[in-house]
């Protein structure tokens, strides 16, 4: 599976955030964006995922599934949880399990980031550290190959960022890609780094 | 057919667990048509008269008002992003979320009519037809109410402007909906023209709803 | 036991534990009273046996009003006293006063169809009633609305003592406007305008309403204080949980 990018030109607001940007990504590899805010980093991974509109360039995915686009391939981990505070842990992990796909059940999940047991509590009632958790378990439950993920370590406490490194490398080690963007290190070694607002 | 089962149902436990399913929306429609007789006057006559009209009314506002948030709670939890990433088309997903608000929202409506035709003065058989004209078009209010949700969300903006646009969309429903009623009370056109042009204006809107409101997702992305 | 023992929540657990079946017995014991002194009232020379409606249909109209009278005054604890339970009796209190005068708008209709050839008329005392009940129903969906129950309480308070202009105005309306409804007959300057025979069964059935009411108004109390207790426990759970600190 092959990830490719070139000629990006991303516009928000009128304004021209990036232009001329070109990226490969093949699986089992991993691509860190950083930049400073403002950037483009959010945007070149929503463009990716398909939520926003590239203004310029090509994007091409290769040895994946050639029925499917590229968004219905790719997972997207933003700033937001996409959860329902009235409904149970186990009901919303449940509903994007069977919405998008994916063939690990909820518990399983919940267990890997540390949330078993809390599946019968309705989301409101867990704290933002453990919001993030479930956002990561739908992650995991959701299985598809390319993983996008927004500044992954905010409001992740020192045991989930390390339960977060071994979920990639697991992902990596099973051939998938992810594309983080991210401020500082998210515990993957030997990652590339794209540097967004330097001269391309 | 499982991922929009998933989110029909989904959207149906979050109409009934937050504030008690279609009864903020039937309370509404409650308090809009006990407005009506206190701006009115409490004349019996003139109100069995325009009975239909007044339960149509409350019926429509009810319905937009309540549909307006359909998609901007999607939007702003990030549920929306993920919608727009699933391999189900968009189209579907919309379907199904406006369906499951008819459910917990419209069909409330109607079921409360004959009680709330009391009121208003009119008896059963008049009831009984409102309700119907009211089970055949408040699907057509739904669908058409769904391209201002949508719009709400494409445009950042809520309110009255949605309303503004919204609400003459709605005019041929509300005609066909209220000559459907006074026919099969009153007479002396047939009940079955405008009652299958209403059915006709709930299954067109069915499809141009849908098509319209995912189109204004898609493009108000940024 | 003093009194305010009653404003922790556990004793008034207990003490509700021990007083129900005696509230529950009370009850059935004052219906089987009320029942029987209905049964031996005279029929109305016009109407027959179903002015023997009036018997549910006033006191439900009566306990609809005591309703809110009592949410009012938990109003105040909640705002003024800050008493713990407050909110608890007037969240309690709600559902039930809204079933009364419920109540009291059916039996209406179905008594004034008979007598007045319809349903429902827009006069002043009806109308008053039917503003009661919708403002029951917003008082319960606000309730419902807010997830955080001693959050909703304070502005459900402000609500209730608002609404409360409603109780006066259903009292004296019929004598202010012109109505349809029968003038106040039992409640009035100058004593009871009603027969001794019809009036003490009334009274008899206004008791066993009421004591329904106390009745159901303590078991929802102890339902309530054991459904916050429940949410507590969950969020402790979720407090004890990985991940909570941040």
């Amino acid at each position: 599976m092959r990830l490719e990018a070139s000629g990006l030109v991303c516009v928000r607001g009128g304004r021209e955030v990036f232009s001329g940007l070109g990226f490969a990504l093949s699986g089992g590899e991993a691509l860190l964006v950083t930049g400073r805010n403002g950037s483009g980093k959010s945007s070149l991974l929503r463009m990716i995922a398909g939520l926003v509109r590239l203004s310029g360039g090509r994007l091409g995915l290769s040895g994946g599934d050639a029925e499917r686009s590229i968004p219905e391939q790719v997972h997207y981990l933003g700033h937001q949880d996409a959860l329902k505070p009235t409904l149970t842990v186990t009901e919303n992990l449940g509903f994007w399990t069977r919405y998008l796909g994916g063939s690990q059940p909820p518990e399983q999940a919940l267990a890997t980031v540390g949330l078993a047991g809390l599946g019968g509590l309705p989301a409101a009632y867990l704290s933002a550290g453990q919001r993030r958790r479930l956002s990561m378990a739908r992650l995991l439950a959701v299985q598809r190959p390319i993983w996008l993920l927004d500044e992954p370590t905010s409001a992740l406490d020192s045991d989930a960022q390390q339960i977060l490194a071994g979920a990639m490398k697991q992902h990596l080690q099973g051939g998938g890609l992810i594309l983080a963007a991210t401020h500082g290190p998210i515990g993957l070694d030997g990652a590339r780094e794209l540097r967004l607002g330097a001269a391309q | 057919m499982n991922a929009l089962s998933a989110l029909f149902i989904r959207d149906l436990r979050l109409a009934v667990r937050v504030g008690g399913g279609g009864g903020i929306g039937v309370l509404f429609f409650l308090i809009v048509v006990v407005l009506m007789p206190f701006a009115i006057g409490p004349d019996l006559a003139l109100l069995a008269r325009i009975g239909p009209a007044l339960l149509w009314l409350g019926a429509l506002l009810a319905t937009l008002l309540t549909l307006e948030r359909l998609f901007s709670i999607d939007q702003e939890d990030g549920s929306l992003d993920l919608l727009l990433m699933a391999d189900t088309p968009l189209e579907l997903a919309v379907a199904a979320k406006a369906a499951a608000h008819w459910l917990t929202t419209g069909l409330p409506l109607v079921i409360a009519t004959p009680l709330f035709g009391l009121f208003m003065n009119l008896n059963g058989h008049a009831s009984a037809a409102v309700a119907l004209t009211l089970l055949a078009g408040t699907p057509a209010l739904t669908f058409i109410g769904v391209i201002g949700a949508a719009l709400s969300v494409a445009l950042r903006r809520g309110g009255l402007l949605l309303a503004v646009l919204v609400l003459p969309l709605t005019v041929p429903v509300l005609i066909f909906g209220v000559s459907a009623s006074n026919a099969a009370i009153v007479g002396p056109l047939p009940f079955g023209t405008p009652f299958t042009i209403l059915c006709a204006l709930s299954l067109f809107s069915l499809v141009i709803g849908t098509f319209a409101a995912a189109a204004a997702l898609r493009h108000g992305l940024e | 036991m003093p009194l305010i023992d009653l404003a922790n929540p556990t004793r008034f657990l207990a003490l509700a534990e021990r007083a129900l079946p005696w509230l529950i017995g009370a009850t059935a014991i004052a219906f089987a009273v009320g029942l029987q002194q209905t049964h031996g009232a005279p029929d109305d020379y016009q109407q027959g046996a179903t002015v023997k409606i009036m018997f549910i249909h006033v006191p439900s109209a009566w306990l609809g009003m005591f309703g809110w009278g009592l949410m009012s005054v938990a109003a105040l604890g909640t705002l003024v006293w800050r008493h713990p339970l407050a909110d608890v009796a007037a969240k309690a209190a709600a559902p039930i006063g809204a079933a009364f005068t419920f109540l009291c708008l059916v039996t209406g209709s179905l008594w004034g169809r008979p007598m007045w050839g319809t349903y429902w008329v827009w006069d002043a005392r009806l109308t008053s009633e039917l503003v009661l009940l919708l403002i029951y129903l917003g008082v319960i969906a606000l309730w419902r609305t807010v997830e955080d129950p001693s959050r909703a309480s304070r502005a459900v308070a402000v609500l209730t003592l608002v609404g409360a202009i409603n109780l006066p105005i259903i009292k004296f309306s019929v004598d202010w406007w012109n109505t349809l409804h029968q003038p106040a007959s039992v409640f009035r300057v100058g004593g009871s305008t009603i027969d001794r025979s019809i009036l003490i069964p009334l009274f008899a059935m206004a008791i066993a309403f009421t004591l329904l009411f106390v009745t159901l108004h303590i078991a929802a109390m102890r339902n309530e204080i054991l459904r916050r207790r429940i949410r507590t426990l969950m969020l402790m759970q979720a407090q004890a949980a990985p991940g909570s600190a941040s």
